[in-house]
């Protein structure tokens, strides 16, 4: 069983990103189970959200406390909400972030991995929701849900323009990922 | 007391409701509950129903209060402050200035009991609403604030029923004070908040306070919409001081209502192909209803 | 069909599909999403159903009191808060044998404040004369809601299905969601009994004075241990429409061999499946055995399914203040006293206020229970919280 932890901030769609890796997953034939750890949460304040995938049913309703992947969607929250908790030790870390994942010194030894999914959604979708990106990116670099399964989650729950704008955040990221 | 007009015009700036609370970028009615603290200062106990202002304000261990602060139920925030009177009342202890709030629904629909009570047996208590149309902590759905059209999360598809009038309900249970106000004059809000708490007897302050994630605008369109829910003739300012109405802010220049309706997300649907111009006519008519009834 | 979709939605599209007359609810936390999407529908059109917004929960349950009293299939939904204020209302509609169906999205209880999933709401309603079912998962909260509309219309006993706010009603999940065609065939049209109707003038909710009111009670109360036959055939004629195992009366898992055996209800039996197959592996026998209907209790199925089993633990997500486990209450009265011997029947308190429950928690509930009986305890206290002057 994978177990994935988002972190950001309420407003950037963190609980969207988990619902849409939860639905890509479950498209992809695998089970899958997707929840926020909520708080009277607002616009702004830190936000987390859970995934599990397994290839079979998923039972267990623990908080995710030993994640395998984290996706920090705000790289703001690092030094003050305690992000890297309980990160596997082999596990991967994905930041929405300009900077390169050598000039973030983080201490961890799991692997470390940005892209800057904030600026890229303000020039593709025209807000600053980076959570397209942010999912695109990371099964990309996981290989978790395939890029199909995803596209057909997002025009599921977004019908439309916002849907196509999200899939071709989706498929830059995609593009960016691969070529490292 | 009397305060004099240079003490009831002044703003204040006390600090009272603190900064660090958890309330979104551009709320309105974290501004309002601050300028209402600061108004009232320190000598005050604050009896908060469940809501937003609760929630964002109070969690433990870090409230944003440094008033006393006594938080029971949603519906009962009225009949709460109402027993810290009594018993001030029965202590001989005071005088303080004892300040009921909430929402739209610990105000006028879960609380309408509890509110309609207090104002009845004649507490010395300041209700102040923070209206913002809306259940917005529990995620936008509608209340009996929610005005004609606008779309909420139990009305998708606009809500049909019109604005309950609450200051002039208030007003007709005979109590000494009523005004209305909005969250972008500080002076006015201020001055009427004073003002409320140098009578004796129950008061009630209704402030528009725009809620930026409910009403689909951005946080710095606040002022601006504060001033055409004005302009417009939707949101009349008022006081009522002994059951006369007085203190009206007349209207300079009308504004038709489309102008202060495009500027909110929940009103958008109203102008899209197949929209509804007739719900606009009826808006309007609202809004003209309002400048003859109030003299705007 | 087969979707993953948050539960409150799997939720709200199947009871949609039971076809309400009446929907009325008043939005709290965390039971919104269901109200609103069950809106939406109604909205967009696809339920033809009055859908009314009151202003407080009282009312929500008093509207669909009036609406089940008139004949229409009434549903409603309300959590923690909500449904201790309108508890006057909920003992009214048991007293009046009016079928109604709601869903509690399981939270605490003020003060202070939680919007957390713990149990105590619907256990202080326990004793009201509604039936109480808990729902393991999203999967088993959308079919009990099927089974529901049917067992309540059969018994005249209203029907609340439990499922963990925020942990369940939040969760996305895979769910089955069936077609209109399969319900409508599975849960006919109400055919109310017990209505107004000028046609047949009768009166309901009278006042009945001593000479009256205890047999009232005790009608209730065997209609109550009647529905057991109800419930268990509901959700047999369930398995046989839809192919799955929902609902009954109680569930057990990996029972035969167990040294230890876990009761417990709601979702954190999964976390709880979880753990027993872990011990397994490290050959340690322990089993489970999962309440579903908690009201009408289910004495008989408890005593006969462990009367062999020595060490039983109960970890329930609620407490009587000042007497202790309540469903664990209920176990230890389930073994007549002169057969107690050495029967050890251990009560854990577990997950109130959303406090997580972790495997390792449960790991460390066998563990101490394999060792010694437990008469009392709180799973995952925060010592540091607490010091001798709170008392």
């Amino acid at each position: 069983m994978i177990e994935i932890r988002i972190h950001g901030r309420g407003g950037q769609g963190n609980v969207a990103a988990a619902e849409l890796l939860s639905v890509g997953a479950f498209m992809d034939g695998k089970f899958s189970q997707a929840f926020p750890s909520f708080g009277a949460e607002r616009i702004g304040a830190p936000v987390m959200a859970f995934v599990r995938i397994d290839d079979k049913k998923i039972r267990t309703r623990e908080d995710v406390q030993t994640p395998d992947y984290l996706i920090v969607q705000d790289y703001n929250l690092i030094g003050s909400v305690p992000v890297l908790d309980g990160l596997k030790p082999d596990g991967l870390i994905l930041i929405n972030t300009e900077k390169k994942p050598e000039e973030l010194q983080l201490k961890t030894t799991a692997k470390v991995e940005t892209i800057p999914a904030t600026e890229i959604a303000l020039e593709i979708i025209g807000r600053p929701i980076p959570n397209a990106i942010m999912i695109g990116a990371f099964c990309t670099i996981t290989g978790l849900v395939r890029l199909d399964a995803l596209q057909e989650a997002i025009m599921g729950k977004f019908p439309g323009r916002v849907g196509e704008n999200n899939v071709a955040a989706l498929e830059r990221a995609h593009e960016i990922m691969q070529k490292r | 007391m009397n305060q004099s007009a240079e003490e009831l015009n002044k703003v204040e700036k006390k600090d009272l409701f603190t900064s660090g609370h958890r309330a979104c970028g551009g709320c309105g009615q974290a501004l309002a509950a601050r300028l209402v603290q600061d108004a009232s200062g320190e000598n005050t106990i604050a009896c908060v129903a469940t809501g937003c202002l609760e929630v964002f304000s109070s969690p433990y261990p870090d409230p944003s209060w440094r008033i006393p602060f006594l938080h029971s139920l949603f519906e009962n925030a009225s009949a709460v402050a109402s027993g810290v009177e009594a018993a001030y009342k029965a202590l001989k202890k005071g005088p303080v200035n004892i300040i009921a709030q909430g929402g739209d629904g610990s105000t006028a629909d879960i609380g309408f009991q509890s509110i309609s009570g207090m104002f009845e047996r004649g507490h010395n208590v300041l209700y102040v609403c923070y209206d913002n149309e809306a259940y917005m902590n529990t995620g936008v759905q509608r209340s009996s604030f929610t005005p004609l059209g606008a779309r909420t999360s139990t009305t998708p598809m606009g809500n049909k029923t019109r604005k309950k009038n609450m200051p002039l309900i208030a007003a007709n249970h005979g109590i000494p004070y009523v005004a209305t106000a909005t969250v972008d004059d500080f002076r006015d809000l201020q001055r009427k908040v004073k003002t409320a708490l140098s009578i004796e007897g129950p008061k009630y302050i209704h402030i528009l306070a725009p809620c930026p994630l409910g009403w689909g605008h951005h946080g710095e369109l606040t002022v601006e919409i504060c001033r055409l829910a004005k302009d417009t003739g939707l949101f009349p300012i008022y006081e009522i001081v002994d059951g006369k109405m007085t203190n009206v802010k007349k209207i300079p220049v009308k504004v038709p209502v489309q102008e202060y309706l495009k500027l909110q997300g929940r009103f958008s649907h109203l102008f899209k192909k197949g929209g509804s111009p007739e719900i606009i006519a009826e808006i309007q008519q609202i809004a003209n209803q309002n400048i003859e009834r109030y003299n705007l | 069909m087969l979707k993953q979709i948050e539960g409150s939605h799997a939720v709200a599209e199947v009871v949609a599909k039971c076809r309400p007359n009446v929907i009325s609810a008043y939005p709290i936390t965390p039971q919104t999403h269901i109200v609103e999407e069950l809106a939406n529908i109604v909205g967009q059109g696809k339920l033809d159903a009055e859908y009314v917004n009151v202003e407080s929960e009282f009312s929500a349950a008093s509207v669909v009191l009036g609406a089940s009293a008139a004949g229409a299939r009434a549903y409603s939904a309300t959590t923690s808060q909500g449904l201790l204020l309108m508890s006057e209302v909920i003992y009214c509609i048991a007293g009046m044998r009016l079928p109604i169906v709601f869903t509690i999205a399981n939270r605490a209880i003020s003060a202070p404040l939680s919007i957390w999933n713990d149990q105590q709401d619907s256990m202080a309603l326990r004793d009201s004369g509604w039936i109480q079912l808990h729902a393991e998962d999203n999967q088993e909260a959308a079919d009990l809601h099927i089974q529901a509309f049917k067992i309540a219309e059969e018994t005249n006993l209203p029907i609340m299905v439990c499922m963990d706010g925020f942990i369940l009603t939040h969760a996305f999940e895979p769910v089955d969601t069936p077609d209109q065609k399969e319900v409508d065939n599975f849960l006919p049209p109400f055919r109310p009994t017990n209505i107004v109707d000028p046609r047949w003038p009768r009166g309901i909710g009278l006042f009945a004075d001593p000479r009256f009111y205890m047999e009232t009670r005790y009608i209730l109360h065997r209609a109550m241990e009647k529905s057991e036959e109800t419930i268990k055939k509901v959700s047999e004629d369930f398995k046989k429409a839809f192919g799955r195992d929902s609902g009954g009366f109680i569930k057990t898992y990996k029972l035969e061999a167990a040294d230890v055996v876990i009761i417990s209800m709601g979702s954190v039996v999964g976390t709880i499946k979880d753990l027993i197959d872990q011990l397994e592996e490290e050959g340690k026998k322990v089993g489970l055995l999962q309440i579903c209907s908690y009201r009408p209790f289910p004495r008989r199925e408890i005593y006969n399914t462990l009367k062999d089993k020595m060490n039983i633990v109960v970890v329930e997500k609620s407490i009587s203040l000042g007497r202790g486990g309540i469903l664990a209450s209920d176990v230890r009265w389930s073994f007549p006293r002169a057969e107690k011997k050495d029967r050890n029947i251990s009560s854990f308190i577990a997950g109130l206020g959303g406090r997580n429950i972790t495997k390792n928690d449960l790991r460390y509930m066998v563990e101490k229970v394999e060792k010694e009986p437990v008469e009392l305890e709180f799973l995952g206290l925060n010592k540091e919280l607490i010091s001798e002057k709170d008392l």
